[in-house]
């Protein structure tokens, strides 16, 4: 297609800002890992005066950096695994039925979808602490279980959601054409639709996991120092006297690689998965 | 709350009327047929009362009641007080209701700008990335990277960057560029604002971009032929093409963008920590300085309901606005 040079130019107007606007975070964030403590406390240098790859090393020491990353681990897989087999089974009902309370339904799981996560902390934070008073034991107030509870707040309603959206982009003759040949409802599922609906649950699954690994909120008050999630972890470099920078930026980097990863490998499973929910 | 007894009739009934040319022997089946959605969405709804609808519940019966510190472990005997904590968030004479009026407007100003510069940035990057040239894939990837970096990792980035003494913003104004000459303190007193702003537009803008770029790929290419075969410059197609098919996407964009901003909470609480500058006291910070600090859980549930029918206000008049467009269209 023809393009006129005021195009090219307009182009570069708007990427050149935006490439520094994004890329420069990323350039501090590598650099600063990769200087000594003294470097990071002085002015900020562009390039570093000297190269160490000590802050890789200490992060694991000075914070239990292992254990809050097995922490997130944990949690943010064990919600996505529930979030993704609720959700497939209650979007393949959507999607394919129509029964009664369907819209009801739908619309219920549609906007606790939109409210804010405060919302739900305050009541499940009060309900958690009384049922571990009344059982005597600690089972879900600052525990893993119950940060997957509160995780499955934000994962369940984005996965039934995003899922019934993507099934209902995969035709139904398709799982009609099953059950004539003699499949059950769950026959037509499992051998039909999902393995057309596979990127949507990749999707929906890369999503929930995104969100959980970096969520903030809940973790701040629903765990204590053996369950505490990589996103309060972080925080534990700064100390009253100190902030290690350096090892800031390195465990930031540590935390953020193997997301943006595979973030991008599965990226345009995602694209598709958020397309087809925004424009039903 | 009647959205509890909608789906707990949805559970209970069952359609009574047969299904149409249903024969004698194959009525059993059928009636399975009918139970199954019931079944599949069970636990759904199971988790969806554990997670969403008693929470809800619980906490708009907190916002009556006077959930301060000695009740937390014992809310039910917490003393009833009907409409008092409602009371003291909207009454803005005293300083808990003036400083809820202020964080609501300031967070008003703020989403509007996120929401506003994120729109606008990633709109403009999805139009130019468009067409092919070379290095489109190496920025299409570059530009989504801050999204898929983890929160904290992006903002803490931004806490060092802001830094008064040893951030690169100051380096950069003061002794690179020197646009001042007394370094600005950017995390304490009125720039909190500002690097609240900058900082959410910087993890934002990529979502708007994902979108956008992914609506554009849905346009078909034959109408920007046809316009070019009438004579239309790019600038035009951009204009009629672009935009108008667009503004499904944009309009679900806009909502989103604006919800999610509205109830922020990583960016303020990673930059500032618990207790943020006035310029930067964000609503949802404001609730958890009543609930976790102050220990005012009534207090805080309140403004948490308001906040609540807040947001359920703009995306209902979005969703009547949203109907009047595709109407008049």
């Amino acid at each position: 297609m023809h393009e006129p040079r005021s195009f090219k130019i307009f182009r570069w107007i708007v990427l050149v800002p935006l490439i520094v606007f994004t890329a420069v975070p990323l350039y501090v964030m590598l650099t600063a890992s990769l200087k000594p403590l003294q470097d990071v406390q002085g002015p900020w240098e562009w390039w570093p005066s000297q190269f160490t790859i000590q802050p890789f090393i200490d992060i694991w020491s000075t914070v239990p950096l292992g254990k809050y990353f097995v922490n997130s681990l944990v949690v943010s897989t064990v919600a996505t695994i529930f979030s993704v087999i609720i959700a497939i089974f209650a979007s393949y009902a959507i999607s394919r039925y129509r029964f009664r309370g369907r819209g009801a339904f739908s619309g219920v799981v549609l906007s606790t979808q939109m409210f804010p996560g405060i919302l739900f902390l305050l009541p499940l934070f009060i309900i958690f602490v009384n049922i571990d008073r009344a059982l005597g034991i600690q089972f879900l107030y600052q525990t893993q279980a119950g940060l997957i509870v509160t995780y499955l707040t934000f994962t369940l309603p984005f996965s039934i959601w995003m899922l019934a959206s993507y099934m209902d982009g995969i035709p139904r003759d398709l799982d009609e054409a099953a059950r004539v040949d003699g499949t059950t409802a769950m026959g037509a599922l499992f051998r039909v639709v999902l393995p057309s609906a596979r990127p949507g649950i990749i999707a929906v699954a890369v999503y929930s996991f995104m969100t959980a690994w970096g969520e903030i909120l809940f973790a701040s008050q629903m765990t204590n120092n053996e369950t505490r999630t990589l996103s309060i972890g972080l925080q534990a470099y700064s100390t009253e006297i100190n902030v290690y920078w350096n090892q800031v930026m390195a465990a930031s980097l540590v935390v953020s690689v193997p997301i943006v990863v595979g973030f991008l490998i599965l990226q345009r499973y995602l694209v598709a998965g958020l397309t087809a929910g925004a424009v039903k | 709350m009647s959205s509890t007894l909608v789906e707990l009739e949805a559970v209970a009934t069952v359609p009574r009327t047969p299904a149409s040319g249903a024969q004698k022997p194959r009525r059993k089946r059928l009636a399975w047929g009918r139970i199954t959605p019931y079944l599949l969405i069970l636990p759904a709804i199971l988790f969806e009362l554990l997670v969403h609808v008693i929470p809800m519940v619980v906490g708009v019966w907190m916002s009556f009641i006077q959930l301060t510190q000695f009740y937390i472990t014992n809310w039910l005997s917490a003393p009833f007080v009907g409409f008092d904590n409602f009371k003291i968030a909207l009454d803005f004479t005293n300083p808990l209701g003036a400083q809820l009026a202020q964080s609501f407007g300031l967070t008003l100003v703020f989403t509007i700008l996120t929401v506003g510069f994120s729109w606008l940035f990633g709109m403009a990057a999805s139009i130019v990335l468009q067409r092919k040239f070379r290095g489109r894939g190496l920025l299409r990837t570059l530009f989504l990277i801050p999204y898929a970096i983890p929160a904290y990792a992006g903002i803490i980035t931004w806490k060092f960057i802001l830094q008064r003494d040893t951030g690169l913003l100051n380096e950069l104004l003061v002794n690179n560029l020197h646009v001042v000459n007394d370094a600005p303190f950017w995390l304490i007193g009125d720039n909190a604002f500002w690097s609240l702003v900058i900082v959410s537009v910087w993890q934002q803008w990529p979502f708007a971009f994902l979108m956008t770029m992914a609506g554009m790929q849905g346009i078909p290419e034959e109408l920007y032929e046809a316009a070019a075969i009438d004579g239309a410059s790019v600038w035009q197609q951009m204009r009629h093409i672009t935009l108008g098919m667009m503004r499904p996407i944009n309009s679900v964009l806009l909502l989103l963008l604006f919800l999610w901003t509205f109830r922020e909470f990583n960016t303020p609480f990673v930059l500032f920590g618990a207790r943020p500058a006035d310029s930067a006291n964000l609503l949802v910070v404001n609730i958890y300085q009543s609930s976790f600090i102050q220990w005012n859980f009534g207090l805080g549930a309140a403004m948490s309901v308001l906040l609540m029918l807040f947001l359920i206000i703009v995306a209902a008049l979005w969703a009547l606005w949203n109907r009047k467009v595709q109407r008049d269209a």
